[in-house]
């Protein structure tokens, strides 16, 4: 105990006297933990709300639901929602609400139906319990096909990330280890194109794929991005720190350029593939404009044009929206989740200057 | 832990790769004594060209063609000829500074709203993640959690950054909740010009930071301990540490940051689409949501303007670019 | 014009392979948004349609309205796309939908039933049949009964002007203590029906874009002064740039506002908000000096005309066009029928526990006979969409404090006279 107790107090002054840089230290850490998790932690809760119960002002941290009680009136049982009511003689009391006429609630005591009570709307306010609105989650789950979706969303990350990692090795391998007259032209073009958003290029791009005969296919979504210049550009910086000499050794030995490439120098940039890998994971995952537009068909929506079928023209179903947003979320943090030291010490590790 | 499992991993991956790439090396050598060294380098380059062409570059000229020619239709050979009369009109002003005098005011009410959030996000980026990366780099417990707690909105989308901060922001959001449960002033965060500017820029910054954080993390990591030592040692005092023997050896990564982040600064659009919509007003129009609403978005579309701006914006970014190049040869060369 | 040849001698060669082959279920793909349940209720009664019609299997394509918006016209200007679109974008897409006059089993009942809209889906002239109104919109304005009785306020009547029903409306939210006295949505087409009220005409005597006239100008400087003195909310005008979209429902549904100038197609949704919260009424539109005019709209069903498979569109849209299935998706959804003989009898059963939506429904078709013909010729008009981006974009810069009202006057003049240009290109 009285270990775990120094470690988390341990600081920079020596005998436990807090030195300023502790205070700055410890607030830049506090503020980071509101600031990084509190906004999703209020996502996973709103995405538990009824619409109604999103659309309120005051909001409420926990999703509520309106408790209600079982009231048999005329041989007749009915839930109706319970409130808390002020009296007119000023006492407090629990009763079921009725019906509301305009401003006027007639309310009736659970264990006395018969008598109806008038009490003014201001003077009453729900009783509520925290409750699960799993709704959100189960009718999208069924009405849509999330199975489908994932496959797709799944086959669209991991072609794409494949693809990207061999076309981009041998580019970068080709661009660091040998010089051939036109390589810093390659390399100008390479960086100019990191410079041009896809949402500015959205219809010449458009009108490539359909004159191929992409829209609508898997393909047309994953080609596209594979051409990744930041890849490229990592993957190149990151070949140049490996020494000339290994690679001099090897045809030495009589290997082909293929086997260097394959058997040297791949395995040598493995940290750098490592992260150009997960950042390929996360951007298809979350690629949302440019998979709308190429597919049309619901059996190959992805999760992300899925989940924005719930957007309307005049109407936004939000509650939709927010589940299917967390629903899609959970398989990046897993990822993250367990790789996540090797994905911050890989960034840190791939020499990126 | 982790590592065990990620070189796992990787041993598993490894294996159908090494025998597909063995498999194909009786050929490759073929190709090799055939064509020669050239012959190897066009391979290698080729998959990635092709892709590249096929999907970047020609696009780019489709680009080009469309800025040159009028009309709503999105097929080029339904569309007419123009000349320059899309840059014409982005051009004409008569004073640039004041969009209100141009013949496309809220092409330069983007332009200059860009220029603003530029300077502002980039200066913040690179406080806040050097901020964060020296924080991380000294003696704390649970380091790797830490690390974590920063880099985890980078693995959010765009899209869904906004949405989440738009929740919180906007007047009836969970900010102004809190404010009034700790008896503040509501603030209409989305409305007031300077807060939806503010907010722009910190969204964007949250969103980004923790990987700039990374970076110099990276950095500081790779300074040699002695140097401190000695300068512990000598009894200098932290700021003098900091500005003598961290700034100079880190510069290199803090140039990498500040050139990824100004890139993505020009760029900047879905976060701040989703949660501003470009307002309140034209305070947070951006150049890439200009171009998109225009070529794209609006019904009656003008893809030709659209492609003259956007020509225009990547030719400003291939200069930065070129100045950044330029400032590393140097750099290299000093 | 070529490509057009070159896919009809495709559609042939397709046809001919096809005719050659035993018969294989044919594929009618819808593209459908949904704003509520629209989706649902569609894919249960296309359902039925499959189980009676074994060789036609139709895909309903749930998509997002922005795949329509911006999606669905790249791939109809590539001669590609789905074989029937839910669509709000009719007119100018006209050249894009399908004739069906030779595909539907009886083309005279289209022309009655759906001729009265027959024009705002086609291009000007035409007398093809290329689609129906999945439902028909009115605009109008929505009270909170129960704020209005807590101040004591009457509401004002169907005849009142819009000074008196804002009048009214901040006396409820001063009274009330509430964050402003109306709102109306973000959107040129809102905009559009009380300015028409105040004598506004879009439409020059050629057929062109007028240059906005006083009656715009008294609407919207109306607005723009509203919003000054804090009446008119301001966030949902101000909190974006362009055209986009914004509605003020959930500052109604929290009854922070006591007035909310929309549409008939928030009925549904305030009724599953609302719940039981407060009493809602909806109040038509309140009058200009010309008129008390609201829009018409809505969203139609459009078959397209590069679908390989015409007499099976023809099938499906004779089925979703008959009498009970109209009938029936409007019952269940809460929408308004455009269908003329279902209007005619009159026996809809909206489906809705909720006593507020009824009343709300028939107040919003007793509206639909005040609509203005200034306004309802702008449903089939071309250059609407231009007008109204124009409107949004101008008047909420007006508002924002960015622009005076005649520079905004002059800048809606000049984009409107740009896409003109543009166009003729």
């Amino acid at each position: 105990m009285s270990r775990i107790a120094t470690f988390l107090t341990r600081r920079r002054g020596d005998g436990g006297r807090w030195h300023w840089t502790d205070v700055v230290t410890w607030l830049w850490l506090g503020a980071g933990l509101i600031l990084m998790f509190g906004p999703a932690i209020w996502l996973v809760l709103s995405s538990f709300k009824t619409p109604a119960q999103l659309a309120e002002f005051p909001p409420t941290i926990l999703p509520y639901v309106s408790e209600t009680v079982a009231v048999t009136l005329n041989g007749e049982t009915r839930n109706l929602p319970l409130y808390d009511v002020i009296l007119s003689d000023g006492s407090a009391d629990q009763l079921a609400e009725l019906r509301r006429v305009g401003t006027v609630a007639q309310m009736i005591d659970p264990a006395d139906p018969e008598t109806v009570i008038k009490v003014p709307i201001t003077d009453r306010r729900p009783v509520r319990e925290v409750g699960f609105a799993w709704d959100n989650y189960l009718k999208p789950l069924e009405a849509f096909n999330f199975g489908q979706y994932l496959y797709n969303s799944v086959f669209v990350t991991v072609t794409a990330t494949i693809i990207t990692l061999i076309t981009n090795s041998m580019a970068a391998f080709a661009l660091s280890k040998y010089e051939f007259r036109g390589r810093n032209a390659v390399l100008l073009i390479i960086v100019a194109t990191l410079m041009i958003p896809l949402s500015v290029n959205l219809v010449p791009l458009y009108s490539v794929i359909s004159t191929l005969g992409l829209q609508n296919t898997l393909w047309g979504v994953i080609l596209p991005t594979v051409a990744t210049p930041t890849g490229v550009f990592l993957l190149r910086q990151y070949m140049l720190t490996i020494p000339d000499e290994l690679i001099e050794a090897a045809r030495m030995d009589k290997a082909s350029e293929w086997q260097i490439y394959y058997r040297i120098v791949l395995p040598l940039t493995a940290p750098a593939l490592a992260v150009l890998a997960i950042f390929s994971v996360v951007w298809r995952w979350n690629d949302f404009l440019w998979p709308l537009i190429v597919l049309s068909r619901k059996e190959l929506f992805t999760l992300q044009v899925g989940l924005n079928t719930f957007a309307g023209e005049l109407n936004v179903q939000w509650h939709y929206i927010l589940a299917m947003t967390v629903a899609t979320m959970i398989p990046v943090v897993i990822v993250f989740v367990f790789l996540q030291r090797f994905i911050t010490t890989g960034i840190a590790g791939t020499g990126l200057k | 832990m982790s590592f065990a499992l990620a070189n796992t991993i990787g041993a598993v991956f490894a294996a159908p790769v090494r025998w597909l790439a063995a498999s194909i090396d009786a050929p490759l050598r073929l190709w090799q004594r055939l064509t020669g060294k050239g012959g190897m380098i066009a391979f290698f380059l080729m998959p990635n060209i092709i892709v590249f062409g096929t999907f970047v570059i020609i696009p780019l000229f489709i680009n080009f063609a469309y800025s040159v020619t009028g009309g709503n239709e999105l097929f080029l050979t339904d569309r007419s000829f123009v000349g320059t009369q899309h840059f014409d009109r982005l051009l004409t002003c008569d004073n640039h500074f004041d969009p209100s005098s141009c013949r496309d005011d809220l092409f330069w009410t983007a332009v200059w709203n860009t220029a603003r959030f530029v300077v502002v996000q980039v200066t913040t980026i690179a406080i806040v993640a050097m901020g964060t990366a020296l924080i991380l780099n000294s003696k704390i417990p649970a380091r790797g959690f830490w690390r974590a707690v920063f880099f985890f909105p980078v693995l959010l989308s765009p899209v869904v950054v906004g949405l989440i901060w738009r929740w919180i922001l906007q007047r009836q959001g969970l900010l102004n909740f809190v404010m009034i449960e700790m008896d503040l002033t509501p603030v209409n965060w989305l409305i007031e010009r300077d807060w939806a500017f503010v907010a722009a820029v910190g969204v964007s910054v949250w969103a980004h930071v923790g990987f700039y954080a990374l970076i110099l993390l990276a950095g500081l990591q790779a300074i040699p301990r002695d140097l401190y030592e000695a300068a512990e040692m000598d009894g200098t005092r932290p700021a003098r540490v900091f500005f003598r023997i961290t700034l100079p050896l880190l510069w290199p990564n803090l140039l990498v940051v500040i050139v990824l982040a100004l890139i993505r600064a020009v760029q900047i659009f879905d976060e701040v689409y989703v949660l501003t919509g470009g307002g309140p007003g034209t305070s947070t129009l951006y150049l890439t949501q200009y171009i998109y609403e225009i070529g794209f978005a609006s019904i009656l579309r003008n893809p030709g303007l659209a492609s003259a701006a956007s020509l225009m914006m990547g030719g400003v970014l291939i200069v930065l670019t070129l100045g950044q190049l330029g400032l590393q040869r140097w750099r290299d060369r000093a | 014009m070529k490509r057009t040849a070159y896919r009809l001698t495709i559609a042939a060669a397709m046809a001919a392979i096809m005719a050659a082959s035993p018969a294989l279920a044919e594929e009618v793909r819808i593209m459908w948004y949904s704003d509520g349940n629209e989706g649902e209720v569609m894919q249960d009664l296309l359902d039925r349609f499959m189980a009676d019609n074994k060789d036609i299997t139709v895909v309903l394509d749930n998509v997002s309205y922005q795949v329509v918006q911006e999606q669905l016209p790249i791939s109809l200007a590539a001669g590609e796309g789905p074989d029937i679109a839910r669509v709000t974008n009719l007119k100018a897409q006209a050249e894009h939908w399908l004739d069906l006059t030779p595909y539907v089993a009886d083309p005279e009942y289209w022309r009655a039933n759906f001729g009265g809209q027959a024009d705002w889906m086609r291009p000007d002239g035409s007398d093809a049949i290329t689609g129906f109104m999945t439902q028909l919109t009115v605009t109008g304005g929505f009270a909170n009964k129960t704020l209005y009785e807590q101040a004591g306020v009457e509401i004002p009547g169907p005849d009142a002007s819009w000074d008196e029903v804002v009048a009214a409306a901040d006396q409820v939210a001063k009274s009330q203590g509430l964050i402003a006295a109306f709102a109306l949505d973000r959107s040129g087409h809102r905009l559009s029906g009380p300015a028409v009220s105040f004598g506004a005409n879009f439409i020059a005597d050629d057929g062109m874009p007028a240059p906005v006239d006083d009656g715009v100008k008294a609407f919207v400087s109306r607005m723009v002064q509203w919003t000054e003195e804090g009446k008119n909310l301001k966030d949902v005008w101000v909190s974006a740039a362009g055209s986009t979209y914004r509605a003020a429902a959930d500052d109604f549904i929290n009854a922070q506002i006591p007035y909310y100038y929309s549409g008939s197609w928030q009925i549904a949704n305030l009724a599953t908000k609302i719940g039981n919260g407060f009493d809602w009424v909806a109040t038509g539109s309140p009058c200009g000096g010309a008129a008390c005019s609201g829009m018409a709209g809505g969203a139609g069903l459009l078959a397209v005309k590069y679908t390989k498979v015409p007499e099976a569109v023809g099938k499906v849209m004779d089925y979703l066009g008959s009498a009970e299935i109209v009938k029936e998706f409007s019952e269940r959804t809460l929408f308004l029928p455009a269908h003329k003989g279902v209007v005619e009898a009159g026996n809809l059963d909206f489906q809705s526990d909720d006593p507020n939506v009824k009343a709300a429904l028939s107040a919003f078709v007793a509206a639909s006979g005040k609509i203005a013909p200034n306004a309802s010729a702008l449903s089939a008009w071309k250059w609407a969409n231009a007008y109204y981006g124009a409107l949004v974009t101008r008047t909420s810069q007006a508002m924002a404090g960015e622009l005076t009202l005649d520079d905004a006057y002059a800048r809606m003049n000049d984009d409107i006279a740009e896409q003109v240009k543009q166009a003729g290109q």
